[in-house]
């Protein structure tokens, strides 16, 4: 099974009624429903990992948009995902200030370790390596997110127990 | 020196609770009902002789921008909207208050709220700060538990809701029009002004959008009064001021301090100083990404204040520090500006759109040095093109990173040119030149043109 295989297997399934009424509920609290389709899409994120079209339609019937008028604000933000991502997800910032500080060093160490390249995910589908814009940890540079989790002051051995806590 | 008894945020570095009763050890919380019993006017006249400049970057007065929202509704409900989209390399700051002062920030809100008249705040919070969201959740859940805010907040027979809305990673969703689409569930496409959001903001109603720190200071303002925070600092920048300080310093920091100091006593006493020792200084950039950077010639005397900094043709910004010794590529690190600049800009405007994208591709060349001596001007005319040519000032951002470049290291990218045609002859077809398919040696594919 190729590693697209492995990601997009739940890709095609209709969202759970659960999750339609929550998204539903969503739109009703906003002045205007299109107004939570950021969260909407985020909240679809969590139980799928990413955005599939067929997914992406359904949301955007909900909030009364149309799948175009919803992808176009999908597309515009770096952390929703329109193509599969592994299981888990590291965001490796890519500012000066943690250029400075040794990022370079995590990248290199990051890519002999997984076996990718930034923007890619491992064959096993476990975790998709993302270069991202600064992660406002700054005086914790170098930082980098695994899931929802900030870590700071990361170095290679660091990174390696990161990546093993969270395995 | 800011002396610890003048300190607005008192748990910064999060040593104590962040919750309510933390916050109210604290002091928030305090008598907030009397100070809504001043009215709309004596809080914004209060804010206006604070001279409180905003904390988010253009340094606006906080006080005047609240007295441009209508004092008499014309049925329209008002707004107030807090910009958490801190996404401005270098900066750290909000994410502190919003983990870990979260109580400062909502009691404030709920004050600004009054004073301008709106029943609604929303911050907006950038999807990064996921955990940092729920905290301030927590704090939100507690206060309308409370009392504290919700139906006639803390006893003061003013209605306030106060919500948040996470974004999902665009940095120009900080930009105060491209924040209201994006509240409203659209693209974040900054708008035309005027219209001013004070007029039509958040769904063509009148609308405040102000930052994080900039709210989050209020309440402290108006318990200690106007006057004790403009003791601070130089006439026209007072007050306390949350700065960052990354890079090469030996103890990297966001810490609270008046401002007007020396950026100097400011690295060396908050930040363990330079690496090296301060001779060991190459340049710093002092208020995030979009300010031009400054030599150390500058940096050993100037101030770290709005004015100050102006002065050598650079900003304040959001006061995020980013010191860069002498081991650093300063044309390296400014073209990693350009790319940012240009990966972030929405593509609205044709200067930006393409000029973000022409100046990462010189810059990518200067690094190497891969150029000619005369794009170094032409690069400065092209960011004279693009800045002041767009709707908001992402485009005026991309250009001064590179014009401090050009002002100050100019000496550095012409001997990296040199160096680059000394190790490559001119007998070797285009070597100054940017790759096309004729001049790459070697090269038989074809290349669509770009």
């Amino acid at each position: 099974m190729s590693t697209a295989e492995t990601l997009a297997d739940s890709a095609s399934e209709t969202l759970p009624d659960a999750l339609r009424e929550e998204i539903r509920l969503l739109g009703q609290h906003e002045a205007h429903p299109r107004a939570a389709c950021i969260e909407a899409l985020q909240r679809v994120q969590r139980e799928f990992r990413w955005v599939s079209d067929a997914h992406l339609r359904e949301v955007a019937g909900l909030l009364g948009m149309s799948a175009a008028d919803l992808d176009g604000v999908a597309t515009y933000f770096n952390l929703i995902f329109r193509r599969p991502v592994g299981r888990r997800v590291l965001l490796l910032c890519d500012s000066v200030s943690c250029w400075l500080m040794g990022r370079e060093r995590l990248e290199a160490h990051l890519s002999a370790r997984l076996g990718i390249r930034p923007g890619q995910t491992t064959p096993d589908g476990d975790v998709t390596l993302l270069p991202t814009v600064c992660l406002g940890h700054c005086d914790h540079a170098p930082a980098l997110m695994l899931g929802d989790a900030l870590h700071g002051d990361v170095d290679t051995q660091k990174l390696d127990a990161i990546l093993e806590a969270a395995g | 020196m800011l002396s610890d008894k003048d300190r607005i945020f008192t748990n910064i570095y999060g040593r104590e609770d962040f919750r309510l009763a933390g916050a109210r050890k604290r002091g928030d919380w305090d008598g907030t009902a009397a100070i809504l019993a001043r009215g709309r006017d004596g809080i914004v006249a209060e804010m206006k002789a604070s001279n409180l400049r905003g904390r988010g970057g253009a340094g606006f007065p906080t006080g005047l921008k609240w007295s441009f929202m209508p004092k008499v509704s014309d049925g329209r409900p008002h707004y107030l909207v807090i910009n958490g989209d801190e996404s401005e390399p270098g900066t750290c700051k909000d994410r502190e208050i919003i983990r870990h002062e979260p109580h400062k920030l909502i009691e404030s809100a709920l004050i600004a709220s009054f004073a301008m008249g709106a029943h609604t705040a929303y911050i907006y919070i950038r999807g990064e700060y996921y955990n940092e969201s729920r905290n301030l959740q927590v704090a939100i859940d507690e206060a309308y538990e409370a009392g504290l805010i919700g139906r006639n907040a803390c006893g003061s027979g003013w209605d306030f809701d106060f919500f948040i809305h996470r974004g999902a990673g665009a940095y120009i969703c900080g930009e105060e029009t491209a924040l209201l689409e994006s509240l409203e569930g659209k693209k974040g496409l900054p708008r035309m002004k005027p219209p001013f959001p004070a007029a039509m903001g958040l769904y063509g109603c009148p609308t405040t959008v102000n930052n994080v720190e900039s709210i989050a200071v209020a309440s402290t303002i108006l318990r200690r009064g106007g006057a004790w925070f403009s003791s601070f600092g130089r006439p026209n920048n007072v007050g306390t001021k949350l700065f960052a300080i990354s890079g090469h310093v030996n103890r990297p920091c966001v810490v609270e301090e008046e401002l007007g100091l020396p950026m100097r006593e400011i690295i060396e006493r908050h930040a363990g100083g330079v690496r090296g020792g301060w001779d060991n200084l190459l340049a710093v950039i002092p208020g995030g990404c979009s300010v031009p950077i400054l030599p150390k010639a500058t940096c050993d005397t100037v101030l770290m204040d709005f004015d100050a900094l102006r002065a050598e043709r650079s900003g304040l910004g959001t006061a995020a520090m980013i010191v860069m010794d002498r081991s650093t590529d300063v044309v390296e690190a400014i073209a990693r500006f350009a790319r940012f600049f240009k990966h972030e800009s929405c593509g609205q405007c044709t200067p930006c759109r393409e000029g973000t994208g022409w100046m990462m591709r010189v810059m990518d060349r200067m690094v190497k040095g891969r150029a000619e001596i005369e794009e170094i001007d032409m690069l400065e005319q092209v960011t004279r093109q693009v800045e002041g040519h767009t709707i908001c000032a992402l485009g005026d951002a991309a250009a001064w990173p590179i014009q401090g470049l050009i002002r100050h290291f100019r000496p550095v990218m012409e001997e990296r040119i040199a160096a680059y045609k000394a190790a490559h002859p001119s007998g070797v077809k285009g070597a100054g030149l940017a790759p096309t398919p004729s001049n790459i040696p070697g090269n038989t594919l074809p290349v669509a043109a770009e």
